[in-house]
Order: structure tokens, then sequence, then C-alpha cells
């Protein structure tokens, strides 16, 4: 004769007995529910923050390597350190001499200014740069031209505005051609970006882009904020960065600059922002512990209300490693139902995120659905295992009195 | 079929050791019919319980169809039990959100037999106690006589061959219980070892052999056509009178 029960059975007794407590299994599946759709959710926002800033690098461009003043770890978040040396046009001239790699070049210098046309004001990013930052972070026009190509040292009183700019301080006017004044300076308007939008959280179409030589005058500075070098497409990238770090070094007297690749900045932002999901994700992660107790409590008082049915079930020859199955099936079944439930919901949460905050590409990451999944189901029989036991371990006798 | 030879079973409640079964021995043959009386706390339950190996002696010795059975681990047992043995409750013990069908089903399912079988047992099991128009009903759309007769059907359809009754007839009125005994006399004449609980007098009047306990200790022997009413029987044992 065979001992064995079949699974199908097994899932279909604790089927049974969970089916009879509807609201109770309702209540404590709801719990797990709520745990695993709060991982789906929260680790849903935090990779789309990381997805988000990711797509945003890529945008400018990945053969880009960027020169900023004050030596940082190559993987720290650059501007952090102090700057022993100032960050010059002609270290940028030299580089351009000097490193054959480096294809197009654009030192800028970056800071707030009011612009002017007639009655209209308007605070504005001024970007400082040249002809060359055009192509180097991707941008277009869309009307009239950019910075001319000149000398770096010169700078005519020209200015390219942002399209959000343009519009605002020209309604219904055509700006090129025009005059503003930027703080105490007057700029000939010679064209207008097309709209681009946010960027590396700078918004391109609230900008103002001078040439770099008017935007140190502008802003008093000695030292240029950063040096963007494309490079040459098929260039190995390390090697124009460590060209780039030597002839710094020798400039200056010291290692003083950092070089940041793209994929290091990217992959900066992206471990930071990983590590954020990651921890969203724990705290989440927590309430399914919280759903364990939960389900823990209902199987207690099942157990302690079907006291008589495990009597029962032993006399009738049931083993304990039978009654144990029973308790922890029904406990997996809850669990790994409300993980299912909660599944549901937090897609269906991604989908309302995704509608609300459609620029951001929410999405949950596969290890947190299938870590949410697994870890419902592992706190069901971690948690299930106490009342199960207790049932197994019942005296028959006992049990049958109800005792 | 069943020989018992010095059983004894001592509980500790609140602290006192009480003789439940003190030197208990009896010999049960394959097909007899035997009740056990005596008044309440006199030791009939655990006989039972001890007969239907839920619960273990602490001295003695309990042959069951040939095997010593004292010896047997909690694995072991259990199969016995579920081989070999049959009970029935004086509260049925039914599991109330399973029908009728499936509370008979219940020994076989957690035996792993396969489901065509099963389900063919189930019907002749509930058939054997004229309840199959009943199959599909869960036990609170059931009387109490039809509650037991599900009752003895799943306690059968393993196919013991001991069943142990304790108070079949206790919770019900006298024409569900008259049914009942009916039954049990029929399963008893078609071969299987009978052994009631009974502190009714008119069950054990059915009995082959009485067996009266008190205070732990077989007080008399009588067969079941000497029973008349239970003030004698119940007198306790003289001492150094033989039982």
């Amino acid at each position: 004769m065979s001992t064995a029960m079949t699974t199908a059975d097994l899932f279909g007794f604790a089927l049974r007995a969970l089916s009879g407590h509807r609201l109770r299994t309702l209540l404590s599946l709801l719990g797990m529910a709520i745990g695993v759709a709060a991982v789906i959710t929260l680790t849903a926002l935090g990779e789309g923050a990381r997805r988000y800033v990711v797509d945003q690098f890529a945008n400018i461009g990945s053969n880009l390597l960027i020169v900023v003043p004050g030596k940082t770890e190559t993987t720290g978040i650059p501007g952090v350190g102090a700057a022993a040396n100032d960050l010059t046009l002609e270290d940028s001239r030299a580089i351009e001499r000097g490193v054959p790699e480096a294809e197009k070049l654009a030192p800028f210098v970056i800071g707030t200014e009011s612009v002017a046309h007639g009655g209209r004001r308007r605070q504005v990013a001024v970007v400082g740069s040249t002809r060359e930052l055009l192509e180097v972070r991707k941008l277009a026009l869309a009307r009239g031209e950019f910075l001319p190509a000149e000398e770096l040292r010169r700078g005519r009183p020209v200015v390219v505005l942002g399209v959000k700019v343009a519009r605002e301080l020209f309604p219904g006017e055509e700006p090129v051609g025009q005059v503003v004044r930027i703080g105490g300076w007057r700029m000939r308007v010679i064209g207008i970006l097309a709209p681009k939008g946010v960027q590396l959280g700078a918004d391109m179409d609230e900008t103002a882009v001078v040439s770099v030589a008017t935007g140190m005058r502008m802003f008093d500075r000695r030292s240029l904020f950063r040096i963007m070098i494309q490079v040459r497409e098929g260039a190995d990238l390390e090697a124009a960065k460590a060209k780039v770090v030597r002839l710094l070094a020798e400039r200056h007297g010291e290692e003083d600059v950092t070089v940041l690749t793209q994929d290091s900045v990217v992959a900066t932002f992206s471990q930071i922002l990983g590590a954020l999901t990651l921890a969203l994700g724990a705290i989440a992660a927590i309430s399914l512990s919280v759903a364990g107790i939960g389900i823990m409590n209902v199987m207690l008082v099942s157990v302690s209300e079907r006291t008589r049915e495990v009597g029962l079930l032993r006399a009738l020859g049931v083993r304990r490693g039978q009654v144990l199955a029973v308790f922890l099936t029904e406990s997996a079944l809850l669990s790994a139902a409300g993980g299912l439930l909660g599944l549901a919901a937090g897609w269906g949460a991604v989908r309302i995120l995704i509608r609300v905050f459609p620029a951001l590409p929410a999405s949950p990451p596969v290890w947190a659905v299938v870590a949410a999944l697994v870890l419902s189901l592992g706190v069901g029989l971690f948690f299930g295992w106490l009342p199960a036991r207790r049932a197994a371990r019942l005296d028959p006798v006992a049990a049958l009195a109800g005792r | 079929m069943i020989r018992l030879e010095g059983i004894s079973r001592t509980y500790q409640l609140g602290g006192q050791p009480v003789h439940a079964l003190e030197n208990v021995s009896e010999h049960i043959r394959p097909g007899e019919h035997v009740a056990i009386m005596g008044p309440s706390g006199s030791g009939k339950s655990t006989l039972l319980n001890v007969l239907g190996c839920l619960d273990r002696p602490d001295a003695g010795q309990y042959w069951l169809d040939g095997r010593e059975v004292g010896t047997l681990s909690d694995e072991e047992l259990t199969a016995v039990r579920r081989d070999l043995i049959g009970f029935v409750f004086q509260s049925f013990h039914l599991i109330p959100r399973l029908t009728a069908a499936e509370n008979v089903e219940l020994p076989m399912v957690f035996a792993g037999l396969p489901r065509a079988d099963r389900r063919r047992k189930v019907e002749a099991a509930l058939a054997a106690v004229d309840l199959s128009g009943r199959m599909d009903h869960r036990p609170d759309q059931l009387s109490g006589g039809e509650r037991q007769r599900v009752a003895l059907a799943r306690s059968t359809v393993m196919g013991p061959r001991v069943l142990l009754a304790d108070e079949p007839t206790g919770n019900l009125d006298t024409t569900s219980g008259r049914q009942i005994l009916e039954l049990l006399d029929r399963m008893n004449e078609e071969g299987i070892t009978l052994v009631v609980v009974t502190h009714d007098p008119s069950v054990a009047r059915r009995a082959d052999r009485v067996i009266v306990l008190v205070d732990g200790r077989v007080a008399r022997r009588l067969a079941g056509s000497e029973v008349m009413g239970t003030a004698d029987l119940f007198a306790p044992l003289e001492a150094g009178t033989p039982p």
C-alpha cells in the first residue's frame, strides 16, 4: 500500500481549510499583498530614477571626457575637492594641441545673470563656451547661428538664446538681430537654440550662451568650470584621458584636475541610485516580515481552533510529518497567493506612476520582483513553521479532547 | 487479536499520580464483541486509547494481531492505527467544512490511495450505512444519527481489523442510537473485532462479553446477557476478591 499523499491532495486539503475562513484568509493575504506591492512599487520608482539619469547622460554623447578642476576620486562626484590651480583657457588650448585624440573641445563657465530686453527681464543660466559646445552637447539651432569660430581670448558681444528665454523676452517678435542686456553687457542675439529640455539638471531652453571669454569676464572668473572634450571616433578613451591628465599635471606642476569619462559619471549616478533602489526595496521588505507575523498569527489561531481535527487526523493514522505538511502548505499557499496578489497590485501601481509621471521610466527591476515573490513564499514557510510544528507535536489523546 | 499483560497507565494530575489503569490483563479474540463498562474516571477511555495505540502504557505488554506494539515508535504506531484500527467517537469528530463523502475519504487521502479507488470505496462505505443520498451534504446539514453513520463509514473504509467505539450512542436519541448499534452488530458479524466503551447497560447487553473497570482495575467479567443494572456492577472491589 502506498503511504505517500499526493501533492494535489495536500493542496486540495489545504485549500479547503483556507476557504473555510474567508475573511481571515483574505486579511492575511492582504498583508502579504501590500508588502509585495510596496517592494515592487518602491523599487520601480528607484529604478525609474536611475534610468532617467542614465538616459540623460546618454543624451550628451558617449565619447566624452570632462575635465574638472580639483582632485577627487575618479568615481566620486566632481567638484568636491579643493582646486589648487585654475583650469584656464591656455590649458584648453594646450590639450587641443597636445592630445591628438581630442577632436573638439568645449571649455565653459556657467553663472546666473539677468537678461533684459525692453521692459522684460529674466534670470537665466548663462553659459560661456565656444562654437564646439554645439556639437559636444548635441545641441541644435532653431534659427540663426551659433557662436562664431574665433580666438578663445576674444569674445564678440553676441548671444544665443534658449527657446524659452527667447519666447519670453520677445513675444511675437523676431529675436535674431536684436540686442539684449545681460548684466551690464549689451549683446546681439545671433541665434535661438532648438528645444532640448532638461539635460543634466540644466534646462537648455532657459539658458543664454555667450562666448567663453565674455562669460569669464562677465562672472569675473579666472578658472573654467569644465572642459568638455569630444574624443575622436574609434580612439581609446582611457588613453586620451591619461594624456590629458599627464599634460595638465606637467603644466600645473601637480596632478590637480579630475578627468571623468562619461561612463564613470553614469556609473557613479547609477551606483548611487541603484543603492537607493536597494534601500527602498529593503525598507519595503520589512513590511513583508510584518505580513509574515500576520500569517503566523492566523496559523496559530487556526491550529488552536483545529486541535480536535489534528487529534482526529492522528487517530486516523495520519503521521506527524503529514500534519506538519498540511499546515505548512496552508501558510505557503497564503503567502504565495498574497505575493501574486501583491504583484498584480504593484504592477497596477507602477502603471499609475507612469501615467502620472510620464518622464520617469518607472519599472521594477527583475531582481526585485523575483526577490519579493521568493521572500513572500519564504516568509510564509518561515512563519508557518512554528504553528505547523505545534500542530504536529500535539498529543493525539489530548488533541481529540480539544486540549 | 488483542492480548494485554499487566497494563498500567499513570497520569500526573496537579502533581498527584492518578492510576488510570492498574495491572490490566485481557484477551480479546478475533471477531469478538466486547463492551467495557465502568463509572466515570474508572479508566475505560484510557483503556480504549491504549487499545487504539493513541496512548502508551507505562508498564505491561500489548500484542495486537500477533505483534507487540508497546515498543513501536510513534511513526509505527501511526501506521498500526491507519491499517488495523477504526475509531468511532461520541462526538462524531467530523470535519465541518468537508462533505460526508470527503470526510469518509479522508483516511484514504492521507494514506495515499489512488483517486479512483477512493471514490469507489467511499460510495461502498456510505451505501453500507444507508447514506448514498447524502454524499455531498456537510455535517451541519445532517442529523446526529446521520453524522455518526458518516463517522462509522469513515472508521471502516480502510478495512480495519478492530473497531473501537467510545460511547457511540452517547449523543444520540434512542432511534438513531439503535440504528448505530445495529450497524455495529452487522460489521461485527462480518468479522470485525468490536470494542465498545459505554455506561449504558442496554448497549453492553449486545456484547459477547463485558469487562467492568473500577478504579483502573478489572472488577468483573460477565457475559453481555448477564448485564442488568449498573449499581451492583460498579461496586468497588473488595480487598482480596479475585477479579
